[in-house]
């Protein structure tokens, strides 16, 4: 598992999106994603969303996926 | 009762529970002791689960909670989140402000 792995299948669920994934160790994972898709959402369900593009690795090969969701207002 | 009921029951009688790897005391995953730090900061009562001793609580809360991973932290019956969102309610001052609302601080 690595970074663009991730930033890939981020964006083939949020075309649109900006984001970022760094990690230290390829096994704990940050990621930033602005998208204006997530108008209106909670948090919660932000971050549903991008776990579901990220799929079944959730929890095994990723360890941990820290995750700052954020419409483009919001990241100014 | 299976393990989706039982879960349902905990959330239900805890107003403020966190699903954790290890306790409070002893965590046993950077995140949860993040969470349950947070919680002990605000001085809020939690009652904590040790995933670690139960398989089926481990793999039923995620799918309890549709939330691939542990901590989870429930407030009145609601998945508030993990340990990035708690740690940004937190630091934006919405924690408290939620704890205060629903009157557990």
């Amino acid at each position: 598992m690595d970074c663009q792995t991730i930033t890939k299948r981020i964006l083939n669920a949020l075309p649109h999106a900006e984001v970022e994934v760094k990690s230290d160790d390829n096994v704990h994972f940050f990621a930033t994603v602005i998208d204006d898709g997530f108008e209106g959402m909670s948090r919660v369900n932000r971050h549903r969303k991008v776990y579901q593009a990220i799929g079944d690795d959730m929890g095994s090969a990723i360890h941990a996926l820290a995750l700052t969701t954020q419409t483009h207002e919001e990241s100014q | 009762m299976n393990t989706q009921q039982k879960i349902q029951e905990q959330v239900n009688s805890h107003p403020v529970i966190l699903y954790m790897k290890g306790t409070p005391t002893f965590p046993q995953c950077g995140f949860s002791s993040r969470v349950a730090s947070v919680l002990k900061y605000l001085e809020v009562e939690f009652h904590s689960v040790n995933v670690l001793e139960d398989d089926e609580i481990r793999d039923g809360i995620k799918v309890f909670a549709n939330w691939p991973t542990i901590p989870q932290l429930y407030v009145k019956g609601e998945f508030i989140g993990g340990c990035d969102i708690v740690t940004e309610m937190f630091q934006s001052g919405e924690l408290k402000q939620l704890m205060e609302d629903q009157q557990l601080l």
